[in-house]
């Protein structure tokens, strides 16, 4: 069964291009919240600290907190991404991730290209992604622009583009930042269409957003970070008021 | 919407801190890199086409500029050594070839983690992939100028024996080393930002310490030190068949063992700080 289990899971971000010395002068004078010096004397930022959860098949998690309270950087953990310093992370479950837009995007590629290679970089083969690019094509609505280099797209088209291609995928668990939410209005009304049907396709859903309307709309379960830490961890209604 | 096949995440794992499990991870992260190679070649076509957009002739500048300088430093050395140019040219353009592809895959090497940089932080992604995807764009880069080699043979009239065939494990061997040093290089240089200039630096330094434009004969007795340069050794492996008969065992030998240990380095060095690289970009 898909779950994601969490025990005292920590990420410390190394801060390695910064003058090391002045800073932890600083560090001993105001007694930071989040930088601290590891083990081996390096400064590190504090960017999620010993977070304990289990998150069960069918839970629709909404992560919500201020901007760096650490939402991105739980997703990208729990995507694989960043190795964590301390604690246990265990995912089951085949994993998508919608987190940056415009990862893996190469600008000089056309649009068709990206989405063959958005499927490369999902594992497919080339006859799979082909196929792909076509159903994202028509999806996109980008018509005679899917060939023609994505550098050439306005934003607006480049969002259509990145969600069609991020949104080729039937995972168990879905990980989602809220840059989709940020479509126009035309757009969104269909891509909103799938978006549910993906949301309700998988089995567990993990939604880093500050609308709360959204948080409202589809989700169960809120965890509120500050600080790297877990402030509150409860139903919707309770974590962020009804 | 259809399930991948594959996803690039395993469907399960698991990541404790206090039982890391580094040795197994990294040996998986290579088996599943090496498993993409489709990915990792097609970034790496990707990365040539990008490096050329909108020149006429594209990856052919550099077989372009490599056959002036062949010719050039060709007519000026032969001279100079008091050689005919039918027997220095073939000598020369191997040389010269073989030498451009290790300082191109050396330098280059530094680059393979941060060029990736946009993809190890967006996609849990085995790091190799970047690896290979370095070793690729430059067997391709190889194969747009490797092929001069063939083209002075014939404009000389010099063609070497059946032994030509060894050049093939020379250059399986330069593959090999490339993937070492760019997951070795990658690494360091991701962390350390003022590697890629020493690297630089070090490599022009080797084109003259090395017997690129002058024959190792020229040494006498001291000759037999050379194989002590690394890059000397991996040289010969291509250039002996080609334009020397074969190259000698203690080349083989030495070429054997300078690999063996660019690989344990490398590996050693992946198995340690692999879960740092995502940080170090």
């Amino acid at each position: 069964m898909p779950h994601i289990e969490a025990d005292r899971l920590s990420i410390e971000f190394p801060l390695y291009h910064v003058a090391a010395r002045s800073l932890k002068k600083r560090l001993m004078a105001r007694a930071a919240m989040r930088l601290k010096e590891d083990a081996s004397h390096r400064i590190v930022v504090a960017a999620l600290r010993e977070l304990s959860f289990r998150i069960e098949p069918g839970e629709r998690v909404a992560l919500v907190g201020n901007n760096g309270a650490g939402k991105t950087t739980l997703l990208r953990t729990l995507a694989g991404i960043y190795e964590p310093v301390g604690g246990r992370l265990e995912v089951a479950g085949r994993i998508g991730s919608l987190i940056d837009p415009a990862a893996g995007m190469d600008m000089e590629s056309t649009g068709r290209e990206n989405i063959v290679l958005r499927g490369l970089f999902l594992g497919l083969s080339e006859a799979e992604c082909e196929a792909m690019a076509d159903e994202a094509g028509r999806f996109s609505g980008l018509g005679e622009f899917l060939d023609v280099p994505v550098r050439t797209y306005s934003a607006g088209m480049s969002v259509r583009l990145s969600f069609a291609a991020a949104t080729l995928m039937a995972p168990e668990i879905l990980l989602m930042d809220e840059w989709f939410l940020a479509g126009d209005a035309d757009f969104m009304a269909r891509a909103n269409e799938r978006l549910e049907q993906l949301v309700v396709g998988a089995d567990i859903l993990v939604l880093a957003t500050h609308d709360l309307t959204i948080v409202r709309k589809w989700c169960t379960r809120a965890i509120r970070l500050n600080g790297g830490r877990i402030e509150a961890d409860g139903p919707v209604a309770e974590v962020v008021g009804a | 919407m259809r399930a991948p096949t594959a996803l690039s995440a395993s469907p399960s794992y698991v990541r404790d801190a206090a039982e890391p499990r580094l040795t197994e991870r990294a040996l998986t992260d290579l088996s599943a890199g090496l498993q993409r190679w489709r990915l990792a070649g097609a970034l790496a076509r990707l990365d040539i086409r990008n490096r050329y957009r909108g020149s006429v002739l594209g990856p052919f500048w550099m077989t372009a500029s490599m056959a002036v300088m062949i010719a050039g430093i060709g007519l000026l050395y032969s001279t100079l050594f008091k050689m005919t140019l039918r027997e220095y040219l073939p000598w020369l353009a191997v040389s010269l070839l073989v030498w451009t592809t290790i300082n191109q895959i050396v330098v280059d090497a530094c680059g393979s983690f941060i060029g990736s940089e946009g993809v190890i932080r967006q996609m849990p992604l085995p790091y190799t992939v970047h690896v290979l995807r370095f070793v690729f764009r430059n067997a391709i880069v190889a194969a747009h100028s490797l092929p001069l080699i063939l083209v002075v043979f014939i404009v000389c009239g010099v063609f070497p024996g059946p032994e030509a065939i060894l050049a093939i494990p020379g250059l399986a061997l330069l593959a090999v080393n490339a993937f070492a040093v760019g997951l070795f290089l990658g690494m360091v240089c991701a962390r350390f930002r003022d590697i890629p200039q020493i690297v630089t630096s070090v490599m022009q330094l080797f084109f003259f310490l090395s017997p690129v434009l002058w024959k190792p004969e020229l040494l006498g007795p001291s000759q037999a030190w050379l194989p002590l340069n690394p890059f000397f050794a991996m040289m010969e492996t291509v250039r002996g068949p080609l334009v020397e008969g074969g190259a000698p065992p203690i080349i083989w030998v030495a070429a054997l063992a300078y690999s063996a240990l660019a690989c344990t380095v490398a590996l050693a060095f992946f198995i340690r700080f692999r879960g740092r690289i995502a940080f170090w970009v």
